[in-house]
Parts: C-alpha cells; structure tokens; sequence
C-alpha cells in the first residue's frame, strides 16, 4: 500500500505521540472502533474529550479556588477527570490526575497547586498535537486512520 | 435471542448504558453496536432509573459507572436491582479492591475497570444467561418444597423481561417446549431420583385445576388427577407436588381472607386525602404506623406502575385517586392510609403489601407484592415474583419504594402475563363506606360486569373469561357482607370455578369507575381475567373480591392473584396465573 507524503506524516506524529507517552493502547482501541458508520468516530471522541475536560478542568479550578483545602472535593472532581483521560488513552494526563490524587490524600495543598499546572499543560499539549494531526489525517485522506503505528 | 439456542449469539441484548462521562458514553455505546448489542445511552443515573421504569422489560443489561455526579453508581445498582432485577455491570476508573468489593456487595454481576476493553464487553451477556439460568435452578430445586418463599426468589429472578419476556411468545414457547421436553425425559427415567422439569403453563395448570374440580377438592389425590389430566409425559410426582402447592396457595387464601376480615374489622375508616376514591381497606390491619413508610412508598410506586406510557394507563391514572406518585409520600399517604383502609381497592393489595414488609411478614409482604402487581398492570407474573425477595426494609432504607412492578402495558405479552388493567386501582374509588351487604354491591358489581362483559370475554386464550351474573353471586349469593366478619362465614362456601370470574369483575369494575377506556382494559383484563379464573377455584377469593363494600374484591383479587403466583411458581412463564387460574 503506498503511503501518501501526507499519511506518513499523519502515521509519523502518531508515533511519536505513543513514543513520548501522551497517548497510549487506549486510543487504538478508539481508531479501531471507526468504521464505515462512523467515518470521523476517533476525532468525534477526542474533541468530546477535550470538551469534557475542559469544563471538569474549570470545575477542579473553582473548586480549588473556592474551596481550599477541601481535599475530598478535590479528589472527587480529579477522579472524574482521569476517568475521562482514560476514554481516548491520554496517558501523561492520567498519570498526573493519579499524582494529584496522592498528592491531596497528603493533604498537600501547595503540591495539588503545583500538579494541576502540570495537569493544565499536558492538557494543552496533548490538544495541540492531537489538533495537528488530525488535521494531517484529514488532509492524508481516509487511508491511514485505522492503522496502529508501526513500531507499536 | 432464545434461551433454548444456546449456540446463537445473542444479537440484540438490550443495553443501557449509563455514565456521566459524555467522551465515555460515546465509546462504549460504539463499542457495544459493534458487539451488536441494542444499546441505549444515558448520562445520568435518575434518567437511567426512569427510563428502566418506563421501558421495563426492554432491557436486559445495565452497564453503569461507579461515580455519578446525581447519584452513588452503587445505589442505582441497588435500586435497578430491587426494581428491576436486571442485571448490572459497574465500571469505574478505580480497580481498588475496596470499591470492586462493595460493587459486588450491593449486587453488582461485574465490576470492569476502564478503560474498558470491547472484548469484555462482548462477554457481557452470559451475565444475562447466567442469572436466568439461575433462576430456573431455584425454581427446580424447590419443587418439592413447601417454602414458597424461596420458591417466590427463585421464580422471582426468573427473569421474562429480558431475553424471555421480549413479548416474544415463540420464544417463551421454546423454553416451555424445552422444559416440557425434560419433563418427558425424566419421566420416562422413571424418576423417582431425578424430578421432572414440569412448566406448570397456563394451560396445564388450567387442566390440573380442572381435574381437581372435576374429581373434588376433597377427594382429590395426584393419580387421580394425572388420570383425568392425561397429560403425556406428566408424572404422578409432577402432580403431587403441584397439588402440594395447590393447597398451600389455597389454605393461604384463606389465612389471608381471614386476616382481611380482621383487619376490616378493626379498619378505622377515617380514610382522607382524595378519599372519594379510595378506600383502602388493609389487609393487614395488625401492622398498623410503620408500614406507613412503607406504605407511601409503596404507594408511590404503584403509582409509578400505572405511569405507564400508554394514554390510557395516563387517563386511568389520573381518575384514580390514588395519586400516589408523590415523592414526599404525602399524597400517598392521602390516597392510602394504611390505617385507614376502607375498602378494598387494587391498591389496597398493594399498601397491604407494603406494610408487610416493613413488619417483615415476608409471606404477607410477598403477597401484597403481587396484590399490587396484579393490579398494576402487564407486569407479568414473573415479574411479581420477584418482588418478594426484595429486602423490604432496604426498600424504605433507600427511601425509595421501588419494589412494585410496573406494568408495562405498551407490551402485552404472550397470554399468561397478567395486566392488571389500570382502572384496578381506580376501583379503590368507587365504593366508599363499610362493608354492604353484598346485595348492595352485587348490582354495581352487575352492572360492571355487564357493561363489561365484551370487553371482558376473554382475550386470554387458555382463560375464557365470562361475565355472568353468577359472578357476582357465586360468591355466595345470598351472603350478605353486611360486616366484615361475615365474610369469614363465606370461606365455607364452596364456590364454582366459574365464581372467578367474580375476580374479573373487579377488574372491570375499576375500569368501568375509572371510565377506563374499555378497549384499553380490554388488553389489560385479558392477563387479568387469568387472574380471576384463578380465583374461580377458591370460594375464598371470591370472598375476598366482595369482600369490600366498594367493588374492590381487588384486594381479593389481588391475594389470590398473588397466590396464584406463588403457587404456579413451577411455571416458568406464567408463575401468577398459576394458582387455580385456568378452572
């Protein structure tokens, strides 16, 4: 099968998002379950996602704003965030979710603080490459989107 | 998707889904298509709750996450378990122990950890097998047993909704071919080991009551009725143990005739709220105060029974005053007064029934249970059975009452699903005042019957429902119910099988004083007629159906309707219509 300069680049900027652990197995399994009925199925899921927590990322803000120190709430709205990182497999996120979660058990205030900035970055980075290549994908054409990246 | 293929895949397991996670919701429901599965969404668990009570029976699985930000995941699965009894699959981030344990604890059949995998949800459907399955032991391993408790929790998980109770008659068919098939097998075993899976069906137990009648209750004896039966296949030890319950169902009639008419006694009738219709006679007086909580609660899901998207059921609903609905129970407590049960209304059963459990009766809750179930609609028998395995208490625990089936009207079933026609509970309005003569009632029950009799002619197949004038006074025509415990004189009376139809009377009745859209009933009476064929055996239900001054003989009805389930527990499809149904 040749591939287009485009879809090597599409299937390019998906390993290195695997390689450097943004996404993991969890997003092929999303690739896998588009199909014919629904043609866009991965990028519908993942702009889902981002919505998604984007609101629950406010959500976490406020309450840490309004609410400090209240570590349970905290915890709770967190947990629904690495819920949602799990759906598309966004890997780095979650584990930073997790960390976030220990870091409130400890009851550590300044520690949540700092793990939520991380959180806030991996977010807008994880956005920015997926953005590109679907961007990519969509201009490669509909050859590649199902397939798992080599060296996977 | 039949039980009885056990190769095919079961295409179209009906799911819901519930998470509040949106990017969640849209995965597994593409995931679940691609298992083709029938998948319905939903984001939030109170949606997920009513939709399971609107579309009862048009689900076979529930998959639902742990944290929902409108209710604890472990509750809904508590509440889909006691309301529904389906089968429920959590999913949740977190694979702690911990959280996997209490899934387990509060019933659920799995416990996926997300992200969850398509192959794990491809598998989800032996949870729906597996639990039938189940059911169909419980009900053969106590075949020979007395307890019809457990034999209610096995009938009771015995689930039609799902793959049997798809309104899908072949496939009920099936499995009592099957079953039957067993039966031969083992008969022909000459077992006396091994007990033959007998599906006691509408029409088999109709022949078995039949034969009893025909020989006579008192002289009745297994051999003479498997002669007169001349069912191929059917052993002495299958006869025998019918008749064992048979008996059980009718000396439990009449304890519960008897306990009715002490109650009525001691009723206070100081019924309010919208008392203009309901008079709610209790049937267990003895448990007065805290069944009341109960009782709203149940009150309230009756109610929520006769909610049943069917315009009819709507207008029916509304002329009953029993508006039960009311979350804060306060209307409920309005429209029945567990203390205040005048007179016998379809709902009666059901407050009745409510109460028991909080007095942990377990005997006299179940009952009650399918007292309310009768009435409330197509919920098929099954579906009532099930109920009394429900942990009352826990019912009032979570504050939420669900424990009553709802009828589901949109989806009459093969014959042998009783539909309590809504107007049931409206007959709890009609009558008011004490207990009449009997005399005074019988010309309303007449004219009921009369104007219902073409609606009531019967659409049950195995039941030939006919309103006759006898009805009415089968139970005992001259007996005046001029008080309650007059009533207890009319349990000697011997009453034709034909009095049944006394039971149907009531059905009708409420539907005539609901103004109940006879056509609509007309469905509806059909599972219901079944109820009151029943009864036709047993002078004590009649009794109970007049036994109210108002038309109710619901409670009545109800009670033997309920009896009749219990005691067709060996049925399969039709565990209510058991009991003496088919005279």
């Amino acid at each position: 099968m040749e591939y287009s300069n485009l879809q090597r680049q599409a299937a390019s900027l998906k390993k290195s998002l695997f390689d450097q652990g943004y996404l993991d197995e969890q997003f092929c399994q999303i690739e896998y379950l588009q199909d014919e009925a629904s043609p866009n199925f991965t990028e519908e899921v993942v702009s889902l996602f981002f919505e998604n927590s984007t609101r629950l990322m406010t959500n976490i803000e406020q309450a840490m704003e309004k609410n400090p120190r209240d570590f349970s709430r905290w915890d709770v709205n967190m947990q629904q965030l690495k819920g949602s990182c799990s759906s598309i497999g966004a890997s780095r996120m979650k584990n930073e979710c997790t960390s976030f979660r220990n870091i409130c058990g400890d009851e550590n205030a300044e520690g949540c603080m700092r793990s939520f900035q991380n959180l806030k970055r991996e977010h807008g980075v994880l956005r920015q490459k997926l953005e590109s290549y679907f961007q990519v994908l969509r201009q490669a054409g509909p050859a590649v989107t199902a397939a798992r990246p080599r060296g996977m | 998707m039949a039980l009885a293929d056990a190769t095919a895949f079961p295409y179209g397991l009906r799911v819901l889904v519930v998470d509040d996670d949106p990017t969640w919701l849209k995965i597994l429901e593409k995931m679940l298509r691609k298992c083709s599965y029938d998948v319905t969404t939903c984001g939030l668990a109170s949606i997920a709750l009513q939709i399971l009570r609107e579309r009862r029976n048009k689900f076979d699985i529930v998959i639902s996450d742990v944290n929902m930000p409108d209710m604890d995941g472990f509750k809904l699965l508590e509440l889909i378990g006691l309301e529904m009894d389906l089968p429920v699959i959590m999913m949740s981030i977190d694979g702690e122990t911990s959280r996997v344990m209490k899934g387990v604890q509060h019933g659920a059949c799995d416990y996926l950890l997300k992200p969850v995998r398509m192959k794990e949800l491809r598998n989800i459907w032996q949870h729906v097998y597996r639990k039938k399955m189940h059911e169909v032991k419980e009900i053969e391993g106590n075949d020979s047993c007395d307890d019809l408790q457990i034999f209610r929790n096995g009938v009771e998980g015995f689930d039609e909704r799902g793959l049997f109770m798809r309104a899908d008659s072949d496939t009920m068919r099936k499995r009592k071919d099957m079953d039957k098939d067993h039966a031969d097998q083992d008969s022909s075993d000459g077992a006396t080991v091994k007990k033959a899976r007998v599906v006691w069906s509408v029409d088999l137990h109709q022949k078995f009551v039949n034969a009893v009648n025909q020989i006579g209750f008192d002289k009745v004896g297994p051999k003479k009725i498997l002669d007169l039966m001349n069912i191929p296949g059917l052993t002495r030890e299958n006869v025998a143990s019918h008749l064992q319950k048979y008996r059980l169902y009718l000396s439990r009639l009449q304890k519960q005739n008897e306990e009715r008419i002490m109650g009525a006694a001691r009723q206070d009738f100081s019924h309010k709220g919208p008392s203009d219709n309901l008079n709610l006679r209790s049937s267990f007086q003895e448990q007065p105060g805290n069944l009341s909580n109960g009782f709203q609660h149940s009150s309230q899901k009756i109610q929520a029974q006769i909610n049943i998207p069917d315009p009819h059921l709507d207008d029916t609903k509304t002329s009953v005053p029993l508006k039960v609905p009311d979350k804060n129970g306060t209307s409920v407590s309005d429209a029945v007064d567990p203390q205040n049960m005048t007179s016998a209304s379809p709902l009666s059963g059901v407050f009745s029934f409510e109460r028991m459990p909080v007095n942990q009766d377990r005997k006299l809750s179940e009952t009650m249970i399918l007292e309310c179930q009768s009435w409330s609609g197509s919920v098929p028998p099954k579906q009532f059975m099930q109920y009394p395995k429900h942990n009352h208490e826990r019912c009032d625990l979570l504050g939420d009452y669900s424990c009553l089936p709802k009828p589901d009207l949109e989806h009459p079933i093969a014959p042998g699903h009783l539909y309590a026609p809504p107007p049931v509970i409206s007959m709890s309005c009609s009558v008011e005042g004490d207990v009449r003569d009997f005399s005074d009632v019988k010309p309303d029950l007449l004219g009921c019957m009369k104007s219902l009799s073409p609606a009531l002619t019967c659409t049950v197949e195995s039941v030939s429902a006919q309103l006759s004038d006898s009805v009415v006074t089968s139970t005992n025509s001259d007996q005046k119910f001029s008080s309650v415990e007059g009533l207890s004189s009319i349990k000697d009376c011997d009453f034709d099988q034909e009095r049944n139809q006394a039971t149907l009377l009531t059905s009708e009745e409420a539907s005539i004083i609901c103004g109940t859209d006879l056509t609509c009933l007309h469905d509806e009476l059909s599972g219901y007629q079944l109820q009151g064929v029943s009864f036709g055996n047993i002078g004590l239900s009649s009794i109970d159906l007049f036994q109210c001054n108002d038309a109710m003989a619901l409670p009545g009805l109800h009670n033997n309707w309920y009896d009749d389930v219990e005691f067709s527990s060996e049925t399969m499809e039709f565990p209510l219509l058991d009991g003496g149904l088919f005279a």
